[in-house]
């Protein structure tokens, strides 16, 4: 697994309160780990600060599963 | 008419978080006062308060019992201890477990006096010194007074009236009448009603402090500082908390075997018209509060054993005790009263609830709260009951809280033992 994958379950566990075996790479925010549309904001804001990206509205929007944070992380970090 | 009873209670205060532990405290005379220890308060005027203490302190509060971790990250500490308060409350009353048709007749109503200040506070550095988009996507629902009534309703269904009180320092009086009310009209058959408040940081302080309200004289001696109707008495010292009743129709009391508490005969609502921060030197707003309480019961003076004052500790005690002298006339001698803010300090919109509660313990249990560090009674106390230092046992039957507030707002509460 990935040092950016590693960190981002661990977000998505602190934020979320959910157990870290549920945080799998195909996990859906919302349908799978409980998430509502204010908890995606919160994620991306966390992200943001713990890559040092800027993840704009619009990409956000697409960020729906544990995997395309952290391709869109790793793609666009410095 | 539709009657109202109290069928279960909440507390969390800063001498217990729930309410035999908070009753047992204040029936020892115990004080929750201390240096402030959520801040570093050294550049304060004021350096001390009445916290809820942390989860292991011997009657600390853990905030995981009943409120959900995420929740707790995104909300204010005041809404925090409204949901605990509130849960505690319906687990007293046996009514955690509802049916659709009870959860559609049942409501809240938990206010509080200034709501998130210490979020508020925190999230307006972070937006001056990181940025707009740095600022929580909680930070409005976090802080906003009536999410307590709204996170409750969620967590346990509740479908009726969803309201929320703001009143100052008179809001746990008002939200219990307003919800009595609602019950009496028919809205609903269940209302968990009361109020919180967690604004000890910096801002919550310093702003009180300038105001001159806080006591900022006793920083070397906190147990001492508050001290109703006492001659160096010099300001009230913060508290926090909540307190929450199960307030329930009569009918649908008795129905399901509930255990009784009390019942909310009276209510009266006035305003000063005088000044927003100081009482009308005669406390005729006060007065007329309680005599509407008074009216609305049907009752006289002298059908009231205790008062728990409004008494904060500051010069508008003996202004208060003055209202209550004329109002009472010759049933002076038999009332005893007293103010528990001298034990957990002033919980501003929590406290008409928190001393309503202690109001209907005195009537289990037959026993006064005391009025802590009254050594040297002011002049105008003369002959009055204020049981000082030490809790006593007397019959009481019938109860009257009051509670007034920053803009000249007052409310008054009457209950009575149910026979």
């Amino acid at each position: 697994m990935s040092d950016t994958a590693d960190r981002v379950k661990k977000i998505v566990v602190e934020h979320l309160g959910v157990e870290a075996d549920k945080v799998t790479e195909d996990a859906s925010f919302i349908d799978d780990l409980g998430a509502d549309s204010l908890d995606i904001v919160e994620l991306v804001m966390a992200f943001e600060e713990e890559f040092g990206v800027e993840i704009p509205d619009d990409a956000a929007e697409k960020i729906s599963t544990v995997s395309d944070a952290i391709k869109y992380i790793d793609e666009n970090k410095g | 008419m539709r009657r109202v009873v109290v069928t279960g209670l909440g507390l969390v205060t800063p001498l217990g978080a729930d309410v035999e532990t908070t009753w047992k405290n204040i029936l020892a005379s115990k004080s929750g006062a201390g240096p402030i220890t959520k801040f570093d308060a050294s550049d304060q005027k004021c350096k001390i308060a009445c916290e809820v203490k942390p989860a292991d302190h011997e009657y600390g509060f853990d905030a995981n019992k009943r409120v959900d971790p995420k929740i707790q990250r995104q909300v204010d500490p005041f809404i925090v201890f409204g949901i605990d308060a509130a849960g505690q409350a319906l687990e007293d009353a046996g009514l955690t477990d509802l049916d659709e048709a009870t959860k559609l007749r049942a409501g809240c109503s938990i206010g509080s006096g200034i709501g998130g200040l210490p979020g508020i506070e925190s999230e307006s550095l972070v937006l001056a010194n990181r940025g707009p988009g740095r600022v929580s996507p909680h930070f409005v629902h976090g802080r906003l007074i009536n999410l307590i009534s709204g996170q409750v309703s969620i967590k346990y269904g509740l479908k009726g009236p969803n309201h929320a009180v703001v009143t100052a320092c008179s809001t746990g009086a008002h939200s219990i009448g307003d919800a009595a009310r609602m019950i009496r009209d028919d809205d609903a058959d269940i209302m968990l009603a009361g109020g919180a408040e967690s604004t000890i940081c910096p801002i919550g302080i310093a702003g009180f402090a300038q105001a001159r309200a806080l006591n900022c004289s006793f920083n070397d001696r906190p147990e001492q500082a508050s001290r109703p109707y006492d001659k160096d008495r010099d300001g009230f010292v913060m508290g926090e908390g909540a307190g929450v009743l199960v307030l329930e129709e009569y009918e649908h009391a008795k129905a399901r075997g509930a255990k009784i508490y009390a019942e909310v005969v009276g209510y009266g609502l006035s305003g000063d018209a005088y000044h927003v921060t100081a009482p009308d030197p005669e406390m005729d707003g006060a007065y007329r509060s309680m005599a509407a309480a008074l009216k609305k019961a049907g009752m006289t003076p002298a059908d009231i054993d205790y008062i728990n004052a409004h008494g904060t500790s500051t010069m508008a005690d003996t202004i208060e005790l003055g209202a209550v002298r004329r109002l009472f006339g010759d049933a002076m001698d038999s009332v005893s009263m007293s103010s528990t803010k001298s034990a957990i300090g002033h919980l501003l919109g929590g406290a008409g609830a928190v001393e309503s509660i202690f109001c209907i313990l005195a009537m289990r249990d037959q026993i006064v709260p005391p009025t802590l560090n009254l050594d040297s009674p002011s002049e105008g106390c003369e002959g009055v009951d204020l049981v000082a230092h030490t809790a006593r046992k007397r019959e009481v039957r019938a109860v009257l809280n009051n509670s007034f507030g920053f803009g000249g707002t007052n409310a008054s509460l009457i209950m009575k033992k149910i026979d």
